[in-house]
């Protein structure tokens, strides 16, 4: 039997992987990767907490989460086409217009 | 015997993702987050739910990925000399010791949570798909209405972006 700390730890590690994967990146396509790391990593926990709490809410609740994270795809790949369109380029150090 | 699927599963995941923010080829962090999501599939197996398991690799590893792979090829990107940022030193580090404190609350503390009414049992006996049909389509029928809303916004706003004339008419503006 495995214990719900481990799933929760393996989506903690797999979270910050994320974060860290966002914040060190130049290139926006694997921001959003990052991101779709982040959305798993907490669907790893909703599917974990359902199982050992013994309630079904967990696992429709990741429907929802994976309602957004298309949305997000589908957004966040619309607006890198329209800002490699207009800049030339998807470098997150080169996009600087709104940075005080 | 679980345990070590479960071990298997769960350092794959994490090399995957660290390969993930890693790699320097874009085309190379799609396929180890495609493969994070396979065993994130297995994962989800593991823990009795087989219909989310199916899902997770139709519209993920189908959909979502193949949409990344599209863009991809579409913008013909020039490889770089430098692929980090130049703070990620201190990012790492920051962000690495705040996991490190997370995973350490984590392993002291219990959960203590209360359980519902929907032990393993329960769902096997119904069936996973339907048990989460009925939920779905009973206490949550107005959030799963507001995502098709969700994704209508989506879909327009993705074309609306990527149309053309619209991007060209700011872009003379701006130079």
């Amino acid at each position: 039997m495995i214990p719900l700390s481990s799933y929760v730890i393996l989506s903690a590690v797999i979270f910050f992987i994320g974060v860290i994967g966002v914040v060190i990146r130049r290139t926006i396509i694997v921001v959003l990767l990052s991101i779709e790391l982040m959305l798993n990593a907490v669907n790893i926990n909703f599917v974990a907490f359902s199982h050992y709490l013994e309630s079904i809410t967990g696992q429709v609740f990741v429907f929802f989460t994976l309602t957004v994270a298309a949305a997000e795809v589908a957004v966040g790949l619309a607006l890198l086409i329209a800002i490699y369109r207009n800049r030339k380029t998807v470098n997150v150090e080169e996009l600087d217009v709104m940075k005080w | 015997m679980m345990q070590a699927i479960f071990i298997y599963l769960a350092t794959v995941c994490v090399v995957c993702a660290v390969l993930t923010v890693s790699l320097r080829q874009p085309v190379y962090n799609v396929m180890a987050l495609l493969t994070m999501f396979f065993h994130v599939a297995g994962l989800y197996v593991l823990l009795n739910a087989e219909f989310l398991a199916v899902v997770q690799i139709i519209v993920y590893a189908g959909a979502i990925l193949v949409l990344y792979l599209f863009v991809l090829m579409l913008l013909n990107l020039r490889s770089e000399s430098r692929h980090l940022h130049r703070q990620w030193p201190f990012a790492v580090l920051i962000l690495g010791s705040v996991a490190a404190m997370l995973v350490g609350a984590m392993q002291a503390g219990g959960f203590g949570l209360p359980t519902g009414e929907a032990p393993a049992q329960v769902i096997q006996a119904v069936g996973n798909t339907e048990s989460i049909g009925l939920t779905l389509y009973t206490d949550y029928l107005l959030p799963f209405e507001l995502a098709s809303l969700v994704l209508l916004v989506a879909m327009i706003g993705a074309i609306v972006l990527t149309k053309k004339e619209l991007i060209q008419d700011h872009g003379e503006e701006q130079s």
